[in-house]
């Protein structure tokens, strides 16, 4: 892990205009918040590849799905709040039930957006996105992970929801690192407990993991980066060969990635699964390390359930 | 645009709700009081003034067409089949297991549906999304749009329209079907309109009144659009009959989605028969 700190939302930015110049089909919509989402060199570089439709999130999905069909790889760029929950409908009817090309890609994921409080923190969007068929729904888990799955959303066709958030975070993937949609990325072998997180969390699970080390408990560290598709072969090698998981990650723990862990647990009738995450409640205006700490998404607590586990 | 004389374009759009009343009778089961309004429009669309080629529905350059209120697909299922688009025996598969003609458009299964509908106030979004995409690569197709005055109650509608101004999509084209019923009643009693005509008007369209199951009038007012390109999205706000055509369904609230029995089916037929020329 290096010690430069960037937000992905910054890796976002920084690689759709690369994907914009190489691909003149990509363009982005904005919806008025595009200097917090990092679109303004997108803006400037490539402005004939650029909408702004205002303050008007459902036209913005529905705008999107007209130049999908026309064949362009429209980018709809706003909060993450909006561009699941304002959106979901369109979203619904016109990108994924015809199945067009479209990307919503959102900053401000999970409570990041810590001090507008809870009006602008997303813990529900993943959750609502990935019952949707067609949907693809990621959140990277540092910088280099937002530029290398942007590049491979705008890659693959079809609808596809990426999840960013505002802070600057530990980068702990290196330029050379591999990513594929739909498959996880296994950061560090364990036998004894299986982490698997996603987003800023991947970066607490991996310091736990540290943590545990010292005390001799071996953790497996999971970046399950994708939640739909899941890599289900990964959960199932972590239920076949550790049987002991906890997942973490900044979302409710309704219907997010330790839902969807659960559900590959339950169908094999095998393994035990600790969800940490937002405890079905809204947040509040506050730093992002006390909603965090709010709802027990720190190391301290992975390390805890970790260590409950291991002595089951 | 197609060479087609007025009357030819009025028999057309008998021959539409026919066919889109039959579909409706034999799926027991539809919209019927819209597809009659719409009708006229639709007919002078994809018979003259559209810029489509059936056998290639996919075709980059084609002019676009949303239908925005999606539930009225009938008419435009019954459009595309006498077109070619597909066998015109699948017409009495709507709203069957398995068929290409879902209950509200689908573009993944009926070839000449340009983006899926259903779900109201979406379609004008998507339309000028076509447009747009037209602009940005120089192209000269339009996006035809029909939305209905219930459903211009949606705030997209207008989250919609405000974005066609800003882009100056004058290659834009939105008829209002406005046959002033919803299904729970009058448009004027559910939530009333005010002018949709003077309201996308002031959203900076140019904007047409006419008498929307006049041919004629539909006719003129397409040819006038087609001159105009002074980068306004167009408006054309059609006064129309719910059930135009059949007696018992014209200003009927009761017949929006609700199918004829036997004895209705040959008296809508009869009367339809009688409007040929």
């Amino acid at each position: 892990m290096s010690e430069m700190k960037k937000a992905t939302r910054e890796g976002f930015g920084e690689e759709i205009v690369a994907l914009g110049k190489q691909n003149k089909d990509i363009c982005v919509i904005d919806i008025d918040i595009g200097k917090s989402c990092k679109t303004g060199e997108f803006v400037k570089q490539l402005p004939k590849q650029h909408i702004n439709v205002g303050i008007a999130e459902q036209n913005g999905a529905g705008v999107a799905a007209g130049m999908a069909t026309c064949g362009k790889i429209p980018f709809v760029v706003t909060y993450a709040v909006f561009g699941s929950l304002r959106m979901c409908e369109m979203i619904r009817q016109e990108i994924c039930y015809p199945n067009l090309n479209v990307k919503i890609a959102c900053s401000h994921g999970g409570v990041t957006p810590a001090n507008d409080g809870a009006s602008h923190q997303s813990i529900e969007d993943m959750g609502v996105l990935r019952t949707i068929p067609n949907m693809t729904v990621i959140m990277p888990a540092d910088y280099v992970a937002a530029k290398k799955l942007t590049a491979a959303a705008a890659e693959m066709y079809g609808p596809c929801y990426l999840r960013f958030t505002r802070d600057a975070i530990p980068v702990i993937y290196d330029e050379t690192a591999e990513f594929v949609i739909g498959k996880a990325n296994v950061l560090k072998e364990g036998k004894d407990v299986a982490i698997i997180a996603n987003g800023d969390t991947v970066v607490l699970a991996l310091k736990a993991a540290e943590e545990l080390a010292k005390e001799g408990i071996q953790a497996r560290v999971v970046d399950m980066h994708t939640i739909k598709p899941l890599d289900v072969e990964e959960v199932n090698y972590c239920v076949d060969h550790i049987g002991k998981i906890i997942t973490v990650e900044d979302h409710n723990i309704l219907n997010g990635l330790g839902s969807a862990v659960c559900e590959v647990a339950a169908e094999k009738g095998k393994g035990i699964v600790k969800r940490i995450g937002i405890q079905d409640q809204f947040g509040q205006s506050a730093p992002y390390e006390r909603l965090l700490a709010i709802n027990g998404i720190t190391v301290e607590n992975i390390v805890k359930t970790a260590k409950e586990l291991y002595s089951l | 645009m197609k060479n087609v004389s007025v009357n030819e374009l009025k028999n057309i759009a008998t021959d539409l709700r026919k066919k889109a009343v039959t579909m409706i009778y034999e799926a027991q089961s539809g919209h019927p009081g819209g597809s009659l309004s719409a009708a006229d429009f639709v007919a002078a669309c994809y018979f003259r003034e559209m810029n489509i080629d059936p056998k290639n529905p996919k075709w980059e350059d084609r002019d676009r067409f949303v239908l925005s209120k999606g539930h009225v697909c009938p008419i435009q299922y019954a459009a595309l089949g006498t077109l070619g688009y597909f066998p015109e025996k699948e017409l009495h598969t709507l709203r069957k297991e398995g068929s290409i003609l879902q209950g509200h458009p689908d573009m993944k299964k009926c070839p000449g549906i340009d983006i899926s509908t259903g779900s109201l106030g979406q379609g004008l979004a998507c339309a000028v999304g076509m447009a747009l995409c037209a602009k940005m690569d120089g192209k000269d197709y339009r996006a035809f749009v029909v939305v209905g005055d219930g459903e211009a109650q949606e705030g997209e509608i207008w989250e919609a329209a405000q974005t066609a101004n800003k882009y100056h999509l004058d290659n834009l084209i939105v008829f209002v079907d406005d046959n002033n019923l919803q299904l729970d009643g009058t448009c004027d009693e559910v939530m009333p309109n005010i002018h949709l005509g003077k309201k996308f008007e002031a959203f900076g369209f140019e904007s047409y009144e006419i008498d929307g199951n006049d041919m004629q009038q539909i006719v003129d007012t397409l040819d006038r659009i087609r001159e105009s390109k002074n980068g306004k999205p167009k408006c054309i706000f059609g006064h129309t009959v719910k059930g135009k055509g059949v007696s018992y369904m014209e200003n009927a609230c009761g017949w929006h989605g609700v199918a004829p029995n036997d004895e209705e089916y040959a008296q809508a037929m009869k009367e339809l028969d009688a409007q040929m020329i």
